[in-house]
């Protein structure tokens, strides 16, 4: 197949045309503007609906009630936009309700700025909002799973009737690389669940609710641990990661989205010094890859992870790792970017 | 001296719950409104037969348990966002007749951005708001709709106009819309203002299904329990200090459609 120059932000804008999503709703943000206006461009061609809202606030709860309506829907933004928009992801996850939010990272706290950044990390997944929930939370490290990962994350969504969070940064937003996009294909082809919970008017059946108050003695707890055995079932059955060069690795890198990639390239250049260097990429960062983190830490014994914040990752490698083993933290919070060179120094300094 | 009369037949039923009202009994405090409303809303949807084809949003106040009563599909909203949940369900079912139940709280403080955004959009939906000048939900505490010098527990001298603002008038504000197609007030306090408010509630749908645009009700409601009254004292309240700074009224009508 064909391949096309397309920056991240349009990969995932089209990977979302693909995967049958017809309704977005969004409030402008830098870095990912690209992908709103991407979305009125293209909607209105598809039947699709586009609604720039006043805000993240309403366009988190205008795609609450589209989620309701049974829509596979989504809307984007960047920090402090995701912010605002915590309370309605709450709520989704309270109503189980499936919808995707694209996160383009931006450096903060507060206004921050726009440079790249993993300081959202924490932030996404710990769940966010108030409540004890979580997130689906997919991190592409290339233009390419820019595109393929928002599908998975709206089949992820729909699964299991839960919001799925793409966490991605300025860097990957912003770059262009060669994808393999196929040809967009027909609504009717594409496989969409049945939402037999769906508002759409009771004809034929009883009324359906959506809701999250529960005030009946109990009943919130019996709600929290159904969300907890579904938080397990995707332990189970979608934690997604890559390894390099493990096999033979006497020191483990972990690195996820835009850091990964500059971490691999200082991999490589230890490899040629001959240093045995290994990476793991974690791609759902909920669920994360805990199991690979043990086992590879068991027979790997130096672990590095290097990450854009000041160790946020850092702290889920390390509960998880293996008691023997060791491990660093190369850190680079708001907007320092960890070169290839510098990830080599670290190797080096640890090796 | 009374009489007691027995009917040779049957009585024949002349008013009783509506179809698509569940027979259980309201939770609402004596002398209430939210009933009324409640009862109103059915009424509009047993008279146009649109029972299998409404969806209601219920916002965050004492009116949030809508779904154990009117017999419809229903989304509970967070608190204020109403209008941007019924956005989003009317862009995916333009064909159903969507409505919110917001109470002053709700609507014209923590949802105000998206009730006046809702409206501006002119989005085919009705948005039912009822307005008792409390926090009816949270204990009384003072609503943007409070009155100048109404007590509450959270304005408990007073709310005076410096410092704590005036009360929003949301009728006034929604008509000055472009988007707008239907915009009234109306109160539970006699049955003369029952009739009207019925008669608003029903054309506030009938303007949805004419894909008129959207359709604004505010109920000036009684909160005895928060206000401090009993029901009858509650009602002259409504009288004697709502109605003269919240006119009733029709205040906006739409004959033809933006599209048209
Ligand atoms: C974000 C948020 N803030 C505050 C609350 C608490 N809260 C619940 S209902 C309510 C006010 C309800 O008042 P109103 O909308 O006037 O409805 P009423 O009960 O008077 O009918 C508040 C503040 C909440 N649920 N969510
Ligand atoms: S607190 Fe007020 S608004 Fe709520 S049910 Fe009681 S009377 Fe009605
Ligand atoms: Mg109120």
């Amino acid at each position: 197949m064909a391949l096309t120059l397309t920056k991240g932000n349009e990969a995932i804008a089209e990977g979302a045309i693909h995967a049958g999503c017809r309704f977005y709703f969004g409030y402008p943000i830098t870095p990912q503007n690209d992908i709103p206006e991407y979305l009125a461009r293209e909607m209105p061609k598809i039947g699709g609906t586009f609604i720039q809202a006043e805000s993240e606030i309403a366009s988190i709860n205008m795609v609450l009630g589209a989620a309701a309506a049974g829509a596979r829907v989504m809307t984007s933004s960047s920090g402090p936009g995701v912010s605002l928009m915590q309370e309605g992801i709450s709520y989704l996850a309270g109503s189980e309700l499936p919808a995707l939010v694209v996160y383009i990272s931006r450096i903060g706290p507060g206004l921050g700025g726009i440079a790249p950044t993993q300081g959202d990390y924490k932030q996404v997944t710990s769940g966010g909002g108030h409540g004890d929930y979580y997130t689906i939370v997919l991190a592409p490290a290339s233009v390419q799973e820019m595109f393929s990962l928002t599908i998975k994350a709206f089949e992820l969504a729909d699964k299991y009737r839960n919001p799925a969070v793409l966490l991605c940064d300025a860097i990957l937003g912003q770059m262009k690389e060669p994808v393999e996009i196929g040809p967009r294909p027909d609504f009717k082809d594409i496989s969409l669940p049945d939402k037999p919970w769906a508002l759409n008017g009771n004809a034929g059946r009883k009324s359906n609710l959506i809701k999250s108050l529960y005030l009946g003695d109990g009943e919130m707890e019996v709600q929290n641990w159904m969300l907890f055995d579904k938080y397990k079932k995707m332990k189970q059955e979608d934690t997604y990661f890559d390894t390099t060069d493990v096999d033979d690795a006497e020191l483990l890198v972990v690195a996820f989205g835009s850091c990964s990639r500059m971490a691999q390239t200082g991999i490589d250049m230890a490899r040629e010094q001959g240093m045995k260097v290994g990476m793991l990429r974690p791609i759902s960062l909920f669920p994360f890859p805990e199991k690979a983190v043990a086992e590879l830490s068991a027979r790997i014994p130096k672990v590095l992870v290097v990450e854009m914040n000041t160790g946020q990752m850092y702290k889920d490698v390390k509960v998880n790792l293996d008691r023997a083993a060791d491990i660093h933290l190369y850190a680079r919070p708001g907007g320092g970017l960890p070169t290839p060179d510098d990830v080599l120094e670290e190797i080096k300094k640890i090796y | 001296m009374s009489e007691i009369i027995t009917p040779a037949t049957e009585p024949k039923k002349i008013m009783g719950r509506p179809r698509c009202l569940n027979d259980v009994t309201f939770h609402f405090c004596p002398g209430c409104n939210h009933g009324n409303v409640h009862k109103m809303i059915g009424e509009a949807i047993d008279e146009y037969g649109i029972q299998d084809r409404t969806i209601g949003v219920a916002g965050v106040g004492c009116g949030v348990f809508l779904y154990n009563y009117v017999d419809v599909d229903v989304l509970e909203a967070p608190h204020g966002r109403a209008c941007a949940e019924a956005t989003g369900i009317n862009r995916v079912h333009p064909d159903k007749i969507i409505f919110t139940y917001q109470g002053d709280g709700d609507l014209a403080a923590i949802g105000l951005a998206e009730t006046v955004h809702t409206a501006n959009r002119g989005e085919n939906i009705t948005v039912i708001f009822v307005n008792n000048t409390v926090y009816g939900m949270t204990g009384g505490q003072m609503a943007p709709t409070t009155l100048l010098g109404q007590k509450s527990t959270t304005s408990p001298y007073g709310r005076e106009f410096m410092g704590d603002g005036y009360p929003i008038k949301m009728c006034e504000m929604l008509a000055t819309l472009e988007g707008t197609a239907f915009v009234a007030r109306v109160a539970c306090d006699t049955p003369k203002n029952l009739m009207a408010a019925k008669k608003a509630i029903k054309k506030a749908f009938k303007m949805q299904i004419d894909q008129m645009g959207f359709s604004f009700v505010e109920i000036l409601s009684a909160c005895p329990t928060n206000w401090g009254m009993t029901p009858k004292q509650a009602y002259k309240r409504v009288a004697a200090e709502m109605i003269p700074y919240f006119p009733l009224g029709v205040f906006k009508e739409r004959t033809t459609a933006d599209y048209m």
